[in-house]
């Protein structure tokens, strides 16, 4: 009745989710939507760590979730952080018209 | 497998409002639609793991993700687009569209071979040391605490200084120079 889920279905599910993440993060301009869509490929592995943890029966893929998670948080700070800076001296977060490092 | 399960559809209304809030945040033109639907993208997966028996995780990405960094994004996007005035795109100057579905074309080959790995894996058939049944008896929260505290302490402690470094950096960044 409560049978589990088969691990391909969440490694499929993982990957389509990666791949609207990848191809949002090479279509969209605003480098905050870029942002998200990769936070998106993030969970996506995520997904795939919590589903192989829980076929293979072992614990070890709720801790790297927890790692990526963590990276996660800084790498949304300082990102943002750089966001902000770049739209001062810019005054745009459009991803082409950011070229502060173009010689 | 007969998908019939109660597990079964709710992980199926699950996968697919995933899917479907996902395409609609990279598609939306306002950023804060955007991550309005990356919230409820993240809820979806919460659900899903709790279907994969990851209570602790699927609550930390509520807290985490759905709460502390989508706060923050939401935060930069008010701020950024409040200091613009509310206008759209300004250039056309970019990438062309030739270079942009070559990229996509690119990336759905990327998903023929996840796809190709989903269904042709082999695992070597041994199991871990943490069956569902006895993490279930001692508690999820538990059992991920006593790793992190025991065999994983000093990733714990790495990651802990790269909370602190972040948080140094961003403060860094954004600071005004006088």
């Amino acid at each position: 009745m409560l049978q589990e889920i088969p691990s391909s279905l969440c490694f499929i599910l993982s990957g389509i989710l990666f791949t609207i993440g990848a191809i949002g993060a090479i279509i969209r301009r605003n480098l905050i939507v870029v942002f998200m869509c990769i936070e998106l490929m993030l969970n996506a592995v995520n997904l795939v760590f919590i589903a192989a943890a829980n076929a293979l029966s072992s614990m070890d893929g709720s801790v790297f979730v927890f790692f990526i998670m963590t990276v996660a948080a800084v790498e949304a700070a300082v990102g943002l952080a750089i966001f902000v800076m770049v739209f001062r001296l810019q005054n745009t977060v459009n991803a082409y018209e950011v070229n502060l490092l173009k010689g | 497998m007969d998908m019939v399960s109660f597990k079964g559809i709710i992980f199926i209304i699950a996968a697919l409002i995933a899917v479907a809030a996902s395409v609609l945040m990279a598609t939306r033109k306002n950023p804060i639609h955007s991550a309005l639907w990356m919230i409820v993208t993240f809820f979806a997966m919460a659900v899903i793991y709790l279907l994969l028996n990851a209570q602790f995780i699927a609550v930390a990405q509520v807290m985490v993700y759905a709460g502390a960094i989508m706060m923050l994004i939401l935060f930069v996007i008010m701020l950024v687009q409040m200091e613009k005035g509310g206008k759209g795109d300004p250039g056309k100057t970019g990438r062309s569209a030739k270079t942009k579905v070559a990229g996509a074309l690119i990336t759905v080959i990327l998903f023929g071979e996840m796809l190709f790995g989903a269904l042709y894996y082999q695992t070597t058939g041994r199991s871990g040391d943490y069956p569902v049944e006895m993490v279930n008896s001692v508690g999820n929260v538990k059992t991920i605490g006593s790793l992190l505290y025991g065999q994983y302490l000093f990733p714990f402690e790495i990651a802990s200084i790269l909370l602190l470094v972040g948080i140094v950096g961003a403060v860094v960044i954004v600071k005004r120079k006088e």
